[in-house]
């Protein structure tokens, strides 16, 4: 049994023992989930410590047959991205469970319910991650919506169930479509090669360009819902809206790197060819998406909602970087998937704490926090700077690799991209002056500050921001083989080199 | 010399068997007292369907064209077809058994003294385990019949006792006695139907059996063979609820008495679904292009019907009900593939299907209130706090049914269009995920009302099962939970038994 398999089940044993717990005891509850995820995330630090990155191909492969009349296998393996993204994951759960520590009390079934949950949530972000059938991975990407559906609608605020729903048909349509490519992979592979879901050898089926893009859209519409990017994305601002802040933590900053992992590992290593044939219109919507996002984001009067926009604004960059075909490009877009998790994380867990003492979550009914509450303004502001991308934070790094990487293939799209990080200083600094500065308005004044609770659970993600603003390489060494691999499998060689500077 | 017909009794066993059984459950109406007829004649329902089972898995291995003078043929797919009926059929009897689902006295007009009488006594109408038995046999012999008018004989002998046994519910007899009238006559015009094909195909081939029509393909004048298929077709695709032959589907389902619909909706379709699988795979595969344009776009029609108006539905034994006509659509995807495969997938998926609900049935005759089943989603609001456990089995099942990965569901619609996919009907698969993605809207809802919506001052209550419903509905749900992440258990048995042979 590798490793890998190890970590994504531990979540699966830690869900069974908080199951075995009496539903009274729920400090004994949060505890245990609260232990049984930072063991993950030791485990998971000590699979990536094991990882070679020297090597390019895929590192603790494990494959059993599972459904042998379809030749469907549980076959997982990582490469450096799907490593970061399992960190990623496995990090921000222990962090979650621990900054929203009383958030399952008020919900619909209580706490024991609320960490069986968001530990099988767990067990399938990394085993979406992991995948190496496209099979299996199909299997985790779909039923991981339940477990989220059941968080934002027993235990969200506001108009949680309809938020829920609307969240769950959007994933599944998306899903649907997905399943009807995914048969179609499936059954192209029968006739060519023998019925298999190995991604490795779907990636060297032949197919008509026709039946290719009609392929290709049946994944990337369901990624592009997941993602989400524009027109496909209204969903998003009333799920993060409705869910509790862990929950949309754990929504945006990981859920959602699914689609756009789903994007470099699926469409445009099974698809090139189609992968080629819409980069400019993806392009076009990875911009829009930006400047959209961005648009919006300025609009928002509550602070979810304006987190939500920034995402789908990020979400941009991510795509534009990944489709711009550049080693350059894809790295930058792989960063940013990790940096965006950490940050969005930083700004949800703040904003919620802020949420939690005001009892508001209009921004408008916050200001003059600074004097207040000192730690919990500066903590914000550190996390605003981080999604505007101040240079010597994370996101910067990424948001600069990303432009320069599509702006060798696509000036005019990185230059318009470049517009978004103007307004991305826009929406960010309005709302930190409104919330953060001026005079106090009534009803802040007895704002209590961050628990010690609260400071732990914060400072990890903050030291994350600044450390790989500053030094990103043991990331990027991992990242970078890997992203590099996959633009040269898609048939793409970076433009730089033919220029000759 | 007139020498005797060979029937080879040891193939045609386990049909005698449930047949027996049910003559048996019937002389126990005469001369066994009221007392201990209940129990009697449960025993002897398990007795003769475990019996039957045992049968089936001894001639597991065998395959003959010969049995009964020629008009049954035992083969792979034919086995497992009946065995799915007598699993199914050992599941429905517990829940059947659950007397209080049933009326007292059949012949009390409703609303008389005379019921009210026979509800004090607590007498009870017996006479449902024969007539089980009866249609458990039709049903096992349908898939296996080799010739048009064993076909024939099979439909009635397993439509004639459903027609009684749907009008016998407790509660909101009109109701159920209408449903019973009404699906008896529509049943009856389709049997009309299914005789006129048969019929035309005798014209057509000169000959009743299967493999003889198949032979006869390309001799004579396709009009007759045309019109036969149609109407031999229009009989069937009427039992198994396809549009536009669904009309009955949502009253009958209401109507009846909640396990016998569970029943119906589970083993009906297998048994109408194994005689379509093996007429069109046998009798007309030779003739394929006539048909299967047909059947492709019923399938599409029924997909998207069944689960459009779905939506609309505001009693959950009517929703079920066009959901099983969604399903049908599926289940007819597989038919048009006509491919080993196509087979396999609908053998997996008739099973599992049958399985999930029978256990959704059985949970719906759980939800009451004071005056009996509570069938109005409005009021099933709440139920998630009320009681967790029955809640989440049921939105497990629904989530079954919209095809979520890790349930047998997902596994069924994955292969069922995988194999459409793969005769080059790709239309069916696009048209199947579209509906998929409609059905799972009113699915989801379900599971709305359940756990997100607070329950509105109500008497509405799960009830306690009894023993005999909590087993079926438990072994029902673990079956299909088991089926959601190990299928290859079945997957495989489908593969090896989806052959039929002329």
């Amino acid at each position: 049994m590798s490793l890998l398999t190890i970590v994504g089940g531990l979540p699966l044993l830690g869900a069974l023992i908080v199951a075995l717990i009496p539903s009274k005891s729920s400090e004994i509850i949060k505890r245990v989930a609260l232990g049984a995820t930072l063991v993950i995330a030791v485990v998971s630090i000590f699979l990536a410590t094991g990882f070679d990155k020297n090597i390019t191909g895929i590192q603790y492969v494990q494959s059993n047959t599972w459904v042998a009349a379809f030749n469907i296998n549980y076959a997982v393996g990582i490469d450096g991205i799907s490593l970061v993204l399992i960190l990623l994951s496995t990090i921000l759960v222990p962090i979650v469970v621990l900054a929203t520590w009383h958030e399952s009390d008020v919900g619909r079934w209580g706490t024991k319910s609320f960490y069986i949950l968001i530990l099988v949530l767990e067990t399938m972000m990394i085993g979406v991650f992991a995948a190496t059938d496209l099979f299996l991975f199909y299997v985790f990407f779909e039923a991981m919506l339940i477990p989220v559906y059941f968080l934002i609608g027993g235990y969200g605020t506001g108009n949680r169930s309809a938020a829920a729903v609307k969240f769950l048909l959007y994933s599944l349509f998306g899903g649907l479509l997905m399943l009807a490519s995914v048969i179609g992979v499936y059954v192209i592979a029968g006739n060519q090669i023998g019925a298999t879901f190995d991604l490795a050898k779907l990636a060297t089926l032949q197919i008509d360009n026709t039946t290719e893009n009609l392929l290709f859209l049946g994944f990337f519409i369901a990624f592009a819902i997941k993602a989400p990017l524009w027109p496909f994305h209204t969903w998003l601002p009333d799920a993060a809206k409705a869910a509790t802040p862990g929950t949309s933590v754990l929504l945006l900053g990981v859920l959602d790197k699914v689609g756009t992992y789903g994007m470099i590992r699926f469409c445009i290593a099974l698809f090139p060819d189609a992968s080629k044939t819409f980069t400019p219109l993806i392009i076009t919507l990875a911009v829009i998406s930006i400047i959209y996002g961005a648009f919006m984001a300025i609009g928002q009067k509550d602070i979810k909602g304006l987190i939500a926009f920034t995402s789908i604004s990020h979400f941009g960059f991510i795509t534009m970087g990944i489709f711009a075909m550049t080693s350059q490009g894809m790295s930058g877009a792989n960063l940013y998937m990790v940096n965006h998790g950490f940050s969005t994380a930083s700004l949800f867990l703040v904003a919620g704490w802020m949420m939690i003492r005001r009892g508001s979550s209009t921004i408008a009914d916050f200001g003059g926090l600074q004097r207040v509450t000192p730690v919990m303004a500066w903590a914000f502001f550190i996390a605003g700077m981080s999604g505007l991308a101040l240079p010597g934070l994370s996101s910067f790094v990424s948001e600069f690799l990303v432009l320069v990487g599509t702006y060798t293939r696509y000036p005019v799209a990185a230059i318009i991209g470049t517009l978004g990080i103007v307004l991305a200083a826009l929406y960010i600094l309005i709302p930190i002056q409104k919330t953060l500065h001026g005079p106090i308005t009534t009803g802040n004044e007895n704002l209590k500050d961050l628990s010690l609770r609260e400071k732990i659970a914060i400072s990890p993600i903050i030291l994350i921001i600044v450390v790989m603003g500053f030094y990103p390489k043991p990331v990027l060494d991992l990242i970078n083989p890997a992203a590099e691999k996959v633009v040269v499998n898609a048939g793409f060689t970076d433009p730089i080199a033919k220029m000759g500077k | 010399m007139l020498t005797a017909p060979s029937l080879t009794y040891s193939l045609i066993a386990p049909m005698l068997i449930v047949l027996g059984g049910a003559l048996v459950g019937v002389l126990v109406e005469a001369f066994i007292g009221r007392v201990h007829r209940a129990a009697v004649q449960l025993t002897i329902s398990i007795g003769a369907l475990l019996l039957a089972l045992q049968q089936i898995w001894r001639i597991r291995n065998i395959s003959s064209t010969t049995a009964a003078v020629n008009s049954v043929t035992i083969d792979k797919a034919g086995i497992f077809l009946q065995a799915t009926v007598v699993v199914l059929g050992l599941v429905a009897v517990l829940l059947v058994a659950d007397q209080d689902n049933f009326v007292g006295q059949a012949s009390a007009v409703p609303g008389s003294n005379e019921e009210k009488s026979s509800l004090q006594e607590k007498s009870q109408q017996t006479e449902i385990f024969p007539l089980f038995l009866f249609a458990v046999a039709g049903m096992m012999l349908f898939p296996v019949a080799a010739d048009l008018i064993t076909l024939f004989v099979a439909l009635e002998v397993f439509s004639l006792p459903l027609y009684l046994l749907a009008g016998l519910s407790r509660r909101r007899r009109l109701l159920s006695q209408e449903s019973a009238l009404k699906y008896f006559l529509l049943g009856a015009y389709s049997s009309a139907f299914f005789l006129f094909g048969a019929a035309f195909l005798y014209g057509y081939s000169g000959t009743i059996s299967l493999s003889g029509i198949s032979a006869a393909a390309g001799s004579a004048n396709n009009v007759f063979l045309l019109i036969g298929i149609v109407f031999v077709s229009i009989g069937l695709l009427f039992k198994v609820g396809a549009v536009p032959f669904h009309s009955w589907t949502p009253d009958v389902y209401q109507g009846a008495p909640t396990p016998i619909t569970g029943f119906m909706a589970a083993a009906t379709k297998v048994a109408a679904f194994g005689a379509l699988l093996r007429i069109f795979y046998i009798g007309f595969a030779e003739e394929q292009a006539l048909w299967r344009p047909l059947i492709t776009v019923i399938a599409i029609i029924t997909m998207l019907f069944g689960s459009l108006v779905a939506i609309a539905q505001r009693d959950v034994k009517r929703m079920l009900a066009y959901s099983s006509i969604a399903h049908a659509g599926f289940l007819l995807s597989g038919m048009v593939a006509l491919n080993k495969d196509g087979l396999a997938a609908s053998l997996f998926y008739l099973f599992a299907y049958g399985l999930t609900t029978l256990a959704a049935f059985g949970i719906v005759t759980l939800v009451r209130d004071s005056s009996g089943e509570v069938s109005d989603l409005n009021r099933w609001t709440g139920l998630g706090k009320k009681s967790p456990l029955v809640a989440a089995a049921f939105s497990f099942i629904l989530l079954s049914f919209a095809g979520i990965p890790l349930t047998s569901g997902f596994i069924g619609k994955f292969a069922i269009f995988s194999a459409a996919y793969k005769s080059g009907n790709i239309s069916l698969v696009v048209a199947g995920v579209l509906s998929s993605a409609i059905a799972a809207f009113f699915y989801i809802r379900v599971i709305i009302m359940m756990f997100f919506t607070d329950s509105i001052n109500d008497s509405v209550s799960v009830i306690i099962p009894s023993v005999k419903s909590r087993i079926a509905i438990i072994i029902a749900t673990v079956i299909s939970v088991i089926l959601g992440l190990l299928p290859s258990l079945l997957l495989n048995a489908a593969t090896t038994y989806a052959n039929f042979i002329k």
